[in-house]
């Protein structure tokens, strides 16, 4: 596998060679010198790559070679719920009367998009147990911090300005106390008990008048139901605050429990993680908000309402939040997820949840006897290990990682929640066969085993990798974050 | 949970034995820790499953009940436009190694997008001029937003000025970010469609944070701003430009022009409509606020043998590490959609970029002089990129639907965003326009004029 450097594609250019076929220029050349002030004309050319469409499609194929998604192999990092992207999703968001639309056409020429937008919001509504729903949020931490301004907006409706703390459980995802301090917040954190929920007597103790509200994942990054959470709603919802849902572990609960139904006020779901939508390497993802009536009134305008048979987007909401961004949403991820649900149906997404359910199980059975697992009780779509047996032993979490992508695997969170020392979080969804599950299990049995007998290997992995460890403080002390042609090049150019 | 899926692989033996091997009997008994009252015992009001083959009729049907670029002669723009998208892109994109992955967190099986990443970067930086880029933000109009944040947080002031003649969604979308962490925004108003220079030194001063404008504005126009840049300069502000990257291929990159940062969309780079999303937001800017870019970062570096390598940098910036410390709270963006336009700037090229921009100058101007031969009023400006503001007379919401009868989609009705230009479309060509085409919507739109 190890081999040179990967040209980048700057350096395999060439003055000369062209790799477009744009539509002939049919109308009179301009002469740009009349029409703008010379200081407005680009004097020095954009150094864009010169390649042939062979050059690019090599390049890129070379580059997908040294890359790793689902499709590649088993890929169970908790709380990102890597499942399988469906095919038929790539098909449908390719049709030409979804790809190749206008957000600003006339609404009577995109009732087909708008059906689907307004239909989802009832799957998502249902799914959820809210009552309304806007798509308009382009990912979860987009959504989250759309959430928190409505419900920020909510408080001041009421006259109520002194709420300036949200609550995030210290095992909270980042970006909810990140969130949290766009939307203008204070973050108070609230600690987890030592069965890995959260702490009851803390939170009652950090909530009051200036609560605005507690952000909630449940199950939470530990894989664990806060089984609590009627309490929690009680005592958040007695002192005026509102209860916020973090979707990202939707997967666990998905027609077995719904955040609506647990007294929460606001939820956002992560469209690229649950429903399919591929994760594109880091995105575009999708995240909508749902919201229980008496938040509506603050969703992000438009609103897409049905009136009779059509559907047109409300603009006159006065006491709206305003707009999040442009336009409706990220529309092509969103026909992913829509098509994603029509595919399952209510019993598809019941089995859904139950064998990533089963699966996380499972796999914590098999593993226990090898590694230490803090929360022994069972656990929802995922779980967290802890390395610490192994690091006495002198080999890091980190290690086990690297050793991992050796048997072809990606490895699971590591070092998260930060509540677990040594953490490794295993998600390995419901679309996994068992025989994919039992050749990770071996494989971490085994590298448990090399732990105690050939620590080195472990410690010294990758040793199949087109790279091996990567130094990440080199790039961080003197960060390159271009390619620039290199003076002796410049000079003999 | 019998049901057969072929999204599920388990078997009802793969079934048995797993929940011999957890020590229960069933798989309830994992549900047991959630609680009695918060236990969802319906089945889910929802639409039944369909198959492929029929899920696929019933949403290509529902496809085929919108008016698309592909069957109706466009000229509808005002930030999203159907440019010439070379067919290679779409086959990069399709590679599930690309878009089956996640963030690039495990750098030694992730090299493939890094590195794609580290040139759509270097790309943004040679197209804009300025020191570095990002990897990519939701968005034109939320990078816009986080720019004027960031601007907020780094001057520690609380105002931001606006140009009219920035795009109006993108204004709301600035308004909505800045609301969030009790920043004012101020609008600049727009004197003959380019910023009103005598607006803006009225109501800049010491407490501005920065200057926002569009480099070309929402009405197609070039404005001086280098001026704009040297009067917040003056005040101490920040100077950002939201700028369309293709028009980059010919004019003066706005890192030339004294911009702080330069954000924008890249849409116009081999990525469809839509209907609006998803785009791809790009971020740049100057060395000096290296430390307080949004999202995320691609650095090289070199393995432990010295290969060269790509990995995510400076992190100490993100909500993963910083938490409520962050500069942003952004974590997933549009790495997807920037490969796309990686590959389209690749197969455009040194030379393609710059021919493209120009046949886009040229077919506006050629649709400028056939509206103004035809009798109707262009206004504002001499050169126009993409856009032009013609008065129709009557309202545009009338015009367009005759157009649409004549298989045209009309353009932009621009008295929902600027009342005093009730009456006025804003028209958008591109080099995907044939100059019949042009003719063609001149010709109905002076049968409807008369």
């Amino acid at each position: 596998m190890r081999n040179e450097n990967q040209p980048l594609i700057f350096e395999i250019s060439k003055e000369g060679r062209i790799g477009y076929s744009l539509p002939e220029l049919d109308v009179p050349e301009v002469d740009l010198t009349n029409l703008l002030p010379e200081t407005y004309i680009r004097s020095e050319e954009a150094e864009l790559p010169e390649v042939s469409e062979l050059d690019i499609m090599r390049h890129y194929t070379a580059l997908s070679n040294r890359n790793h998604g689902v499709d590649t192999g088993f890929y169970p990092l908790g709380s990102c719920t890597m499942k399988y992207n469906p095919k038929i999703n790539e098909a449908v968001a390719r049709l030409s009367g979804f790809a190749n639309i206008h957000p600003l056409q006339d609404e009577a020429t995109v009732q087909g998009a708008m059906e689907i937008m307004y239909d989802l919001q009832e799957h998502l509504s249902e799914i959820t147990g809210m009552d309304e729903v806007t798509l308009q949020p382009a990912a979860g931490a987009h959504g989250e911090w759309t959430a928190l301004m409505m419900i920020r907006a909510f408080h001041e409706s009421n006259g109520d300005f002194n709420r300036t703390k949200v609550l995030v459980p210290d095992s909270a995802h980042g970006t909810n106390p990140a969130s949290a301090t766009v939307a203008g917040f204070d973050t108070i954190t609230v600690k987890s008990n030592d069965n890995g929920l959260v702490d009851i007597e803390d939170l009652k103790s950090k909530v009051g008048p200036d609560t605005a509200a507690l952000m909630l994942t449940n199950p939470n990054t530990l894989g664990l139901f806060e089984e609590d959470i009627l309490k929690m709603a009680e005592i958040v919802h007695g002192v005026g605050g509102k209860l916020y849902y973090d979707g990202a572990n939707l997967n666990a609960v998905m027609a077995k429990a719904r955040p609506g139904d647990m007294g929460f006020d606001a939820v956002h779901l992560n469209l690229h993680k649950t429903f399919t939508g591929p994760h594109g390497g880091g995105g575009p993802g999708s995240g909508p908000v749902g919201v229980k009536a008496d938040l509506a009134p603050f969703l992000p305008k438009p609103v897409l309402v049905k009136e009779g048979d059509s559907y047109t987007f409300e603009y006159d909401r006065p006491q709206s939040i305003g707009r999040v961004k442009p336009f409706y949403g990220n529309f092509g991820i969103y026909l992913r997820a829509y098509t994603y649900i029509r595919s399952m149906g209510p019993d598809g997404l019941k089995a859904v949840t139950e064998y990533a359910v089963l699966n996380a199980n499972y796999m914590m059975r098999r593993l226990e006897p090898y590694f230490d697992l803090p929360y022994p009780q069972h656990c929802k779509h995922e779980f967290v290990l802890s390395g610490r047996r192994q690091k006495k032993l002198g080999v890091r979490t980190l290690d086990m990682a690297k050793r991992l992508l050796d048997f072809g695997f990606h490895p699971p969170t590591i070092y998260f929640p930060l509540n677990v020392e040594e953490g490794m979080m295993i998600e390995p969804t419901e679309t996994e066969s068992k025989e994919t599950l039992d050749s990770f299990i071996d494989a971490m049995i085994q590298i448990a085993k090399e732990v105690e007998e050939t620590p080195e290997i472990v410690q010294e992995a990758p040793h199949t990798t087109v790279v091996n460890r990567l130094d990440e403080t080199k790039a961080a002390r003197h960060p390159v974050l271009r390619f620039k042609k290199k003076e002796e090049e410049l000079v003999n150019a | 949970m019998d049901m057969k899926h072929r999204y599920i692989p388990m078997t009802e033996t793969d079934r048995d034995e797993m929940l011999a091997a957890i020590g229960i009997a069933t798989v309830d008994e994992l549900f047991e820790d959630i609680p009695e009252k918060v236990r969802f015992k319906g089945e889910l009001d929802i639409k039944p499953a369909k198959s492929e083959t029929a899920l696929m009729k019933e949403l290509s049907h529902l496809a085929s009940k919108n008016a698309d670029s592909r069957h109706y002669t466009s000229f509808l723009g005002a930030g999203v436009y159907d440019h010439y998208k070379p067919i290679i892109v779409d086959h990069v994109i399709s590679r599930s190694e690309f878009y089956t992955a996640y963030t690039p967190y495990q750098p030694e099986i992730s090299q493939g997008e890094l590195q794609a990443i580290f040139e759509f970067q270097t790309m943004i930086c040679e197209l804009t001029g300025m020191d570095l880029a990002n990897s990519s933000m939701y968005d034109g109009g939320t990078a816009l937003a986080e720019a004027g944040t960031l601007a907020a947080g780094h001057t520690r002031r609380k105002k931001l000025l606006v140009s009219e003649t920035v795009h109006p969604e993108s204004r709301d979308v600035v308004q909505a970010y800045a609301a969030g962490q009790f920043i004012e925004v101020v609008t600049i108003p727009h004197k003959d469609g380019v910023t009103d220079m005598e607006k803006l030194e009225q109501l800049i001063d010491g407490d501005t944070a920065a200057v926002l404008v569009q480099y070309p504005n929402f009405f197609g126009q070039v404005e001086d701003i280098e001026s704009v840049g040297k009067i917040i300069h003056d005040q101490g502000g920040l100077f950002i430009v939201s700028s369309n990257p293709l028009a980059l291929g010919v004019l003066t990159p706005p890192g030339k022009l004294g911009a702080d940062i330069t954000v924008g969309d890249a849409q116009p780079f081999g990525i469809p409509e839509q209907f609006g999303g998803p785009h791809c937001g790009y971020f740049a800017t100057t060395t000096k606020l290296m430390r307080k870019v949004p999202g995320r970062l691609v650095g090289e570096t070199t393995d432990e043998d010295g290969r060269r390598g790509y990995v995510l940098t400076l992190q100490a910036r993100e909500q993963h590490i910083r938490r409520d410390k962050a500069t942003s709270n952004i974590c997933s963006n549009q790495a997807l959609n920037a490969l796309a336009a990686s590959v389209a700037m690749t197969a455009l090229g040194k030379v393609g970029v710059k021919e493209m921009a120009y046949q886009n100058i040229a077919k506006t101007r050629y649709a400028k002089e056939a509206f103004e031969k035809a009798g109707f009023d262009v206004k504002f400006g001499n050169v126009h990129f993409n856009e032009i503001v013609v008065d129709v007379k009557k309202p545009v919401a009338e015009v367009n639907e005759q157009l649409f009868h004549k298989g045209m989609i009309g353009g932009y009705d621009l008295s929902s965003t600027y009342p005093e230009l009730a009456n006025h479309t804003l028209i958008a060509v591109t080099e995907q326009r044939t100059k019949e085409e042009i003719d063609a919507l001149v010709q109905e739109m002076e049968a409807l004029h008369a």
